[in-house]
């Protein structure tokens, strides 16, 4: 039967424009970057991604998410399974606060870690006196994507482990499981795709955080550049291909998590058909 | 029902683990979230009133919101028009390498905003693949509001597409087949039957997608160019403020951004909630 907007002519000019808009869009940006990376040649390029504060830059990044994706992935699991399998007062006030990181511009977020561990901060003094350097140093770049990070894993699961409901949890304490048998036996298999999923994002914007990582590294060179940042000093410095050579980097790891994301999509709708 | 509430509660403390997500959640969220923002609440108390109306009411700083808000209004409204086209597109019609451009709509979320920034200034460029077609036209993008827009527009590009897409695949196909039968033409079966569907998902989308543009700073700085008065948003001013020592301002200017977004971010949930509480029978 005929549906809106089925007649040939209208669905071959809407899918014409959207594919349009996307190519200009979407696709154009994302070939633009591999262009201009490897504009000078595949050598140049090589030589790009072996300079020493490239390197200093990608060990940086790694630092960072290998830190951070862990602790807001247990941190997520524990909040999700907290509010949706308990009832208490203030559940819906702690849901909300896991969103001010959504809601707050990075910039603001890299502005409230410097006014509490930076030279004239909170607690800056006490931290100055026992040498303990938090701001334009590592700890303070995990810390801000902690903070800008904290609320994927719960956001993908909350939903989810509400949905399903905790009967299969009760049937088995009721068999005599242990808490941590449950969680490993009953949910962690129920929870596992959009437990994945969260990881992927939290990475993502681990990796890519660039706003509130830029107010508190301070922009040493080999020390304190994560790879946004080495983009950006980069290109302030006119050095284009550069810039765009450690861009690449960060364009293929969104490449690869859109990869994962359609691929989790794909084996959830083929499960869906065959039960 | 008082007593199916007691003995659900009761049920619900049979699992275990309370005390320690309560402890693990309590403590992330004091340390990470709450003792950094109270630090600006701190910041914020040392001064007065009129000392910080002038802060925030600073002419540089008022042109500032102008240009990120209406910034961020024509990225929400571009988003909400090529948001619709997409679920739609996608939804409705197959075509050779639709996954493939459904895959692509997430790409604005998993790129990083610097990466969006400084490809989209150079693409823009006077003699970038773009910019270079507009220039003999008279139109420059880059350094004006055209190009706070746009990189604006980029980095909010999923939130209609992903809020509208499910809604448009739950409408049960009775609903356009029927106003088709009886004699509908397209535009005005989508504008009668289908928008007045679709319309919470999309105000909620656009909303986000505002929400996400004022607070925009990586995609937009490398295009907008920072011109004082003409295209510096507003958190390019705190980081100007920072980088001044200006910590009192950067404060004062951030509690605006903040309340800003929390304010509008509790409106997008309480106008969310009401429509899911509309669908469910007043369960919500």
């Amino acid at each position: 039967m005929l549906r809106v907007g089925d007649a040939p002519r209208v669905r071959r000019l809407l899918i014409g424009v959207a594919l349009a808009l996307t190519g200009l869009f979407l696709l154009l940006p994302l070939v633009a970057i591999f262009a201009q990376a490897l504009m000078s040649g595949i050598d140049v390029y090589w030589q790009n991604l072996s300079d020493a504060y490239t390197l200093a830059a990608i060990g940086l990044t790694l630092l960072v998410a290998v830190i951070t994706v862990p602790v807001n992935l247990i941190f997520g699991v524990f909040l999700a399974w907290l509010v949706t399998r308990f009832e208490f007062p203030g559940r819906r006030l702690l849901q909300t606060l896991i969103d001010i990181p959504f809601a707050v511009s990075p910039v603001v977020a890299g502005l409230v870690y410097l006014l509490l561990y930076g030279r004239n901060g909170w607690l800056g003094g006490w931290l100055d006196a026992h040498d303990i350097q938090i701001m334009f140093a590592w700890p303070g770049i995990v810390l801000v994507t902690l903070f800008v990070t904290c609320p994927f894993v719960a956001r993908e699961l909350i939903p989810l482990m509400q949905a399903q409901g905790s009967r299969e949890e009760e049937a088995a304490v009721t068999l005599g499981a242990s808490g941590w048998t449950i969680f490993r036996r009953v949910t962690l298999p129920n929870i596992r795709h959009a437990l994945l999923y969260g990881v992927i994002l939290t990475n993502a914007r681990a990796v890519g955080e660039f706003g509130a990582v830029s107010v508190v590294a301070g922009a040493i060179r080999g020390e304190t550049n994560t790879l946004p940042l080495q983009v950006e000093q980069l290109y302030q410095d006119y050095n284009t291909v550069g810039a765009f050579t450690s861009a690449s980097l960060l364009a293929l790891l969104a490449l690869l998590t859109l990869a994962a994301k359609a691929a989790l999509e794909w084996r959830a709708a083929r499960r869906e058909i065959v039960t | 029902m008082i007593a199916q509430a007691l003995t659900r509660r009761r049920e619900r403390r049979v699992l275990p683990g309370f005390g320690l997500s309560l402890g693990v959640s309590l403590t992330f969220v004091s340390l990470i979230l709450l003792l950094p923002m109270t630090s600006l609440v701190g910041q914020l108390s040392q001064l007065s009133w009129s000392q910080y109306w002038f802060l925030i009411t600073d002419p540089r700083l008022l042109a500032s919101y102008a240009v990120t808000l209406f910034g961020a209004a024509v990225a929400a409204i571009f988003n909400a028009a090529f948001g619709l086209l997409m679920a739609w597109v996608l939804v409705r019609y197959e075509f050779p390498g639709k996954r493939l451009v459904d895959a692509l709509m997430d790409l604005p979320f998993a790129l990083p905003t610097a990466v969006a920034g400084i490809t989209l200034a150079t693409l823009y460029s006077s003699n970038g693949w773009i910019g270079r077609l507009l220039e003999p036209l008279g139109m420059s993008v880059s350094y004006t509001w055209i190009g706070i827009a746009l990189a604006m527009a980029f980095t909010s590009i999923p939130f209609v597409v992903r809020t509208v897409q499910p809604v448009l695949e739950d409408l049960p196909a009775e609903v356009d087949e029927a106003a088709m039968t009886l004699g509908a033409s397209d535009s005005h079966a989508f504008r009668r039957v289908i928008l007045p569907y679709l319309w919470p998902a999309l105000v909620t989308g656009t909303g986000l997608a505002f929400v996400r543009s004022l607070g925009e700073f990586g995609a937009v700085i490398f295009i907008a160019g920072g011109k004082p008065y003409e295209t510096e948003i507003t958190s390019l001013m705190i980081f100007v403020k920072l980088q001044e020592y200006d910590y009192a301002g950067a404060s004062a200017v951030a509690s605006i951004v903040l309340a800003t977004s929390l304010t509008l971010l509790l409106a997008i949930n309480l106008w969310q909630g009401r429509f899911i509480k509309r669908l469910h029978g007043g369960r919500g």
